[in-house]
C-alpha cells in the first residue's frame, strides 16, 4: 500500500509540475507549468515531424519501386537493419563533426532512425500483394505506374502505415536526446534533473507518452481515411481479402441432413 | 551535478574526439607525460602494516574517468597499506553512490563538496559557500548527520572553467578574467557551450548574467571541446580537471568574482568504516590525494580520456610517480 501511495504521490507531483510553474531544484529560475511544457512539446513535435515526413517522402517511393521490381531485398532489409543497430546517441555525437550542434544534427539522426521501418514495411507490403491481383491488373492493360498506384499501393497501405507508425513512435521517443545537441524538447527536463527534479523528469516522460499515443491515434485515423472503401468493406465483412477470396470459392456440397 | 549524461555522450564521442585530437594528445603523453605528476621524493612511501590484514574495506566510485581513477588510487593505496580492499567502481550517479554508502554496500567513495551540498543536502547553488574550506566544513557537518565522515578534501577543484581555444583567445587579446570578457564590445554576440543543465543553473550560465552581467548565447551540448573546435561556439564551460585542458590548445579565464562554487573531492565514508580502518587508514587516504593539484588531475584524466589508458593503470602510475609505492 505504501508503495502504491508513494507511486501515486510521484505521479501527482509530476502532474502538478506539468500544470504549475515552480522554482527549479537548484534555484534561481522558474520551471514547468503549461507554458513551458507546451513550448517544449511544440519543439519536440517539430524536430520529430520534419525527419518523419522526409523519410516517408523519400523511402515510401523507394520501397514501392523495389517491391514492385521484386529486387533489392538485400538493400531494403540490410540497410534498415544497420540503421536500427546504431544507437541514436552515438550518431548524435558522430554528426557533430559534420553537421555541428543543433536542429540539423538532431533531425538527421531522427531521420536515419525513421527510415528502417518505413522502407522495410513498404517493401514487404508490396511484395505481399497477391500476384494474381497484379497479373489481373497487367492483363487489363495497366502500365507499371498504374499497377503501383492503383493496385500495389492501396493493398500495401496497412503494412506501410504500420511502418510509419512504428517509426513515428521511435522518433518521438528518441527526440528526448535533442537537448544534448542544443535543441530543447520534452527531453530537457529529463536531461536536467538538477533543474527540473524528479517531478519534472516524470512529468516530461508522461507528456512524451501522451503525445506519442496522440500522434499514433491521429495516424490511425489518417490510415482509415486513406484506405480504399473496398478494403474497408472487406474487413468489415468479417475478414481479410484472403478470407473473402476463400469465401468466394465454390461452396462444398452440403451433406444431406439426416432425415 | 548530473555528470552521468554528460559522460554517456562524452564516452560515445570519445572515439571522434580522439580522431580529431589524437595527434596532439599523443605528443602530450609522450612528451611531458610523466613529469607532471612526479614529485621530488617529498612524500613518504606507504608502508604495509601486517596488522591491517583482515580489515576489509570496500571503495566505490561514480562512473566517469576522474572517479574511476580516484577510486583506483584510494583502493590501491589502502591495499599497499595492507588492507583487504574490494571495489565497486561503477556506481552511476551520486544518488546511487550515496545510497550505497548509507546502506553499507560500500564503505566510502570520493564525492565533490559542491555536489554533496546541492544533491544530497538541499542547498540551492547560490547558497553554496564560495570559499572551498567553508564548503567542505558545511558538507562535513551535513554528512555527519547521516553517519558519514567526510575525510579531508583534496587540493584540486573540479569546478566550471570558462574556456576558449588559444586562437580565439589571441583574437580577443589574451584577456585573463571573465570580467574582461564580459566588458568586450561583442560580449552579447558571442556564444558559450555547456552541458545541458548549465543553461538554467545559477552556478553556471545564469550566474554569468547575475554576477558578471554577461549574457552570451548558450549552446547546449555534451561535446564541449568539439563545440569550440568546430566553431559552434566561442567559449565553453569546461570542468577544471578535464583532460583536454592539459593540452596546449585551450585557454582558460579566471573566475575573478568567484561565481563557480568549489567542487573538491572528499572521501565520504561511513563512520563505522572510518573506525574500522582507524587513523592509519584515514591517513593513507588523505595523504595519497595531497599531490593532486588541478594540473596533476588533468594529466591523469588526459591519460585515460585522450591516451586511452586504463584508469587502473593510471592510478598505479600516479602512486608510483608520486613515490607512494614502488
Amino acid at each position: 500500500m505504501t508503495v502504491l501511495a508513494s507511486l501515486l504521490g510521484d505521479f501527482g507531483e509530476a502532474i502538478d509540475f506539468i500544470l504549475h510553474e515552480r522554482e527549479s531544484v537548484s534555484g534561481g529560475v522558474q520551471v514547468g507549468g503549461l507554458g513551458e511544457m507546451a513550448d517544449l512539446t511544440l519543439r519536440h513535435l517539430l524536430v520529430s515531424f520534419v525527419p518523419i515526413v522526409a523519410a516517408v517522402a523519400l523511402f515510401v517511393p523507394l520501397g514501392l519501386y523495389l517491391g514492385h521490381k521484386g529486387r533489392g531485398e538485400f538493400v531494403a532489409i540490410s540497410a534498415s537493419n544497420v540503421g536500427r543497430a546504431v544507437p541514436s546517441l552515438a550518431l548524435l555525437a558522430f554528426f557533430i563533426a559534420y553537421l555541428g550542434i543543433g536542429f540539423a544534427n538532431v533531425a538527421t539522426v531522427l531521420f536515419l532512425l525513421a527510415i528502417p521501418a518505413i522502407l522495410t514495411n513498404t517493401y514487404v507490403g508490396v511484395r505481399q500483394v497477391e500476384r494474381e491481383a497484379v497479373d489481373a491488373a497487367r492483363g487489363m492493360g495497366m502500365t507499371d505506374a498504374q499497377i503501383v498506384r492503383k493496385v500495389e499501393l492501396p493493398l500495401a497501405l496497412p503494412t506501410i502505415f504500420a511502418g510509419v507508425r512504428l517509426s513515428t513512435v521511435a522518433v518521438l521517443a528518441t527526440a528526448i536526446i535533442a537537448p544534448l545537441a542544443n535543441w530543447q524538447t520534452l527531453g530537457t527536463p529529463i536531461t536536467e534533473p538538477q533543474t527540473y527534479g524528479p517531478a519534472g523528469q516524470l512529468g516530461a516522460a508522461l507528456t512524451v507518452a501522451v503525445v506519442t499515443l496522440g500522434v499514433d491515434g491521429l495516424l490511425r485515423l489518417l490510415q482509415r481515411a486513406m484506405t480504399p472503401t473496398g478494403l474497408k468493406l472487406a474487413s468489415r465483412g468479417g475478414g481479410s481479402p484472403r478470407r473473402m477470396k476463400r469465401l468466394a470459392r465454390p461452396t462444398p456440397t452440403r451433406r444431406e441432413s439426416p432425415a | 551535478m548530473n555528470r552521468t549524461l554528460r559522460l554517456i555522450l562524452a564516452a560515445l564521442s570519445a572515439a571522434l574526439l580522439t580522431l580529431t585530437i589524437a595527434a596532439c594528445g599523443e605528443e602530450e603523453s609522450t612528451g611531458g607525460g610523466g613529469s607532471e605528476t612526479e614529485q621530488t621524493g617529498a612524500v613518504e612511501p606507504i608502508e604495509e602494516d601486517p596488522a591491517n590484514k583482515g580489515t576489509s574495506v570496500t571503495i566505490g566510485s561514480k562512473n566517469f574517468t576522474e572517479q574511476f581513477i580516484l577510486g583506483n588510487v584510494y583502493a590501491q593505496a589502502l591495499e599497499a597499506a595492507g588492507f583487504e580492499v574490494d571495489t565497486e567502481l561503477n556506481l552511476g550517479s551520486e544518488q546511487i553512490a550515496f545510497k550505497a554508502v548509507e546502506s553499507g554496500q560500500i564503505d566510502g567513495y570520493p564525492e565533490y563538496t559542491g555536489t554533496a551540498l546541492t544533491s544530497f543536502f538541499g542547498y540551492k547553488t547560490d547558497e553554496v559557500p564560495s570559499d572551498d574550506v567553508e564548503a567542505y566544513e558545511l558538507a562535513k557537518e551535513e554528512y555527519a548527520k547521516d553517519g558519514i565522515t567526510a575525510l579531508a578534501q583534496a587540493p584540486f577543484d573540479n569546478t566550471f572553467v570558462v574556456t576558449s581555444t588559444v586562437e580565439t583567445a589571441e583574437e580577443l587579446g589574451n584577456l585573463t578574467t571573465i570580467t574582461e570578457l564580459s566588458e568586450l564590445e561583442e560580449a552579447s554576440e558571442v556564444s558559450i557551450a555547456g552541458f545541458p543543465e548549465c543553461r538554467q543553473r545559477t552556478d553556471c550560465l545564469l550566474g554569468l548574467e547575475e554576477v558578471y552581467d554577461w549574457t552570451p548565447e548558450f549552446v547546449s551540448t555534451e561535446a564541449q571541446y568539439e563545440a569550440i573546435e568546430k566553431g559552434d561556439s566561442d567559449f565553453v564551460f569546461g570542468f577544471g580537471t578535464d583532460g583536454a585542458l592539459s593540452t596546449d590548445k585551450y585557454y582558460t579565464y579566471e573566475d575573478d568574482e568567484n561565481l563557480f562554487p568549489p567542487y573538491h573531492i572528499t572521501m565520504s565514508m561511513s563512520d563505522e568504516a572510518v573506525e574500522e580502518i582507524g587513523p592509519e587508514g584515514v591517513d593513507v587516504i588523505e595523504r595519497v590525494q595531497e599531490p593532486m593539484t588541478e594540473d596533476v588531475m588533468r594529466e591523469l584524466n588526459a591519460r585515460v580520456d585522450l591516451d586511452k589508458q586504463e584508469p587502473e593503470d593510471v592510478a598505479t602510475e600516479y602512486l608510483q610517480e608520486a613515490g607512494f609505492i614502488d
